[in-house]
């Protein structure tokens, strides 16, 4: 439902550090986000084109890269990434985890851009 | 033309998280417990809110809430017959609080100070998802269900009472009309947060509320 405050976030995010590229064309933006990070990658794409529209970012693509929620076991001592998030137990050994390493992320990654050539 | 990657490792929610953090310091440095509350629209978290700050005020807590909503101070005016300080925030459309919000309610409030409070209740705008994505600086976030909801909403909103402190169970008073499983409930809380604190509250019986305002006491204590 708040995807579109996200995408409209992004959009300005990105288009400040375009001023360190001047020329620069966005051919696609890409995400982190997290399996719990509560924003649907559908959602954000469906909001980005009609966000960027009219902006620097008009026609580029946005690309989520949804990330597993990691967990951290303490009785295997080990990282362990779950299925879902239906149930926070190590699929492991079966036990409850508390400890999350990895699943809320909502990161913009990197740009891929057009640079213009400097001519000197 | 040169295609390159650049790298820019940014957090899309940046600017809330650091004014989420400028609250947070500003909260531990008044002292004061703050709380978020969130939950589904109906849950009860106004009467529980009710309840909580009466009974509060009657110890000599010194307490006041901010509590959203899309439209109306219907809630504010409820809360306020609790005598404590209570300010309506109206997010006309936005489905969730921010920092920011929280930031601009909190100047200029007459008569309330961060220093002056011992606890701080935030009731955020009814919704299971939004929320859960907009630090508030708080230190403790309750997930509020109600026995109307059915057993199963820790399973459908995991993002939610995942990121829960504390789970409250509301109008337990009427759980036997409503067929309500309680030890199914607690099973799914338990396997969305395993270990979380729940309390089975009724703000109509005022049952489980006692333990609740022991928690209440605990956190301050240690954390205020």
């Amino acid at each position: 439902m708040h995807e579109l405050s996200l995408v409209t976030s992004i959009v300005e995010s990105v288009t400040e550090s375009l001023a360190a590229y001047p020329g620069a064309r966005v051919l696609e933006v890409r995400l982190r986000v997290g399996a719990l990070a509560s924003a649907v990658p559908e959602s954000l794409e469906f909001c980005w084109g009609i966000v960027s529209e009219g902006t620097p970012l008009e026609g580029s693509r946005l690309a989520v890269n949804v990330l597993p929620v990691v967990m951290h076991c303490a009785v295997c001592d080990k990282d362990v990434a779950l299925e879902g998030v239906q149930s926070f137990r190590c699929p492991r050994c079966g036990e409850p985890c508390s400890d999350m390493r990895q699943g809320r992320e909502l990161e913009i990654d990197s740009i891929e851009i057009d640079e213009v050539e400097e001519t000197t | 033309m040169t295609t390159r990657i650049v790298e820019l490792r940014r957090g899309i929610l940046k600017k809330n998280d650091e004014l989420a953090a400028g609250l947070r310091a500003s909260y531990a440095q008044a002292g004061v417990l703050v709380l978020n509350l969130v939950s589904s629209p109906g849950a009860g978290k106004t009467a529980f809110l009710e309840w909580t700050l009466r009974e509060l005020k009657a110890r000599g807590s010194r307490v006041a809430a901010l509590v959203g909503d899309l439209e109306t101070d219907n809630d504010a005016r409820r809360l306020a017959a609790s005598g404590a300080p209570v300010r309506q925030i109206n997010t006309h459309g936005i489905c969730h609080l921010d920092a920011e919000m929280i930031g601009k309610h909190l100047e200029g409030w007459e008569g309330v100070t961060l220093s002056g409070l011992d606890y701080l209740f935030i009731e955020n705008v009814g919704n299971l998802v939004c929320p859960s994505s907009y630090d508030l600086g708080e230190k403790i976030r309750v997930a509020l269900l109600s026995v109307t909801e059915g057993e199963d909403k820790p399973l459908k909103y995991p993002t939610m009472f995942n990121s829960a402190d504390a789970a409250v169970i509301t109008k337990m008073d009427i759980a036997g009309p409503c067929s309500f499983d309680r030890e199914l409930a607690l099973k799914n809380i338990n396997e969305i947060r395993p270990g979380i604190r729940i309390f089975e509250t009724s703000a109509k019986t005022g049952a489980g509320m006692e333990e609740w305002l022991g928690y209440l006491a605990e956190e301050k204590a240690r954390r205020g």
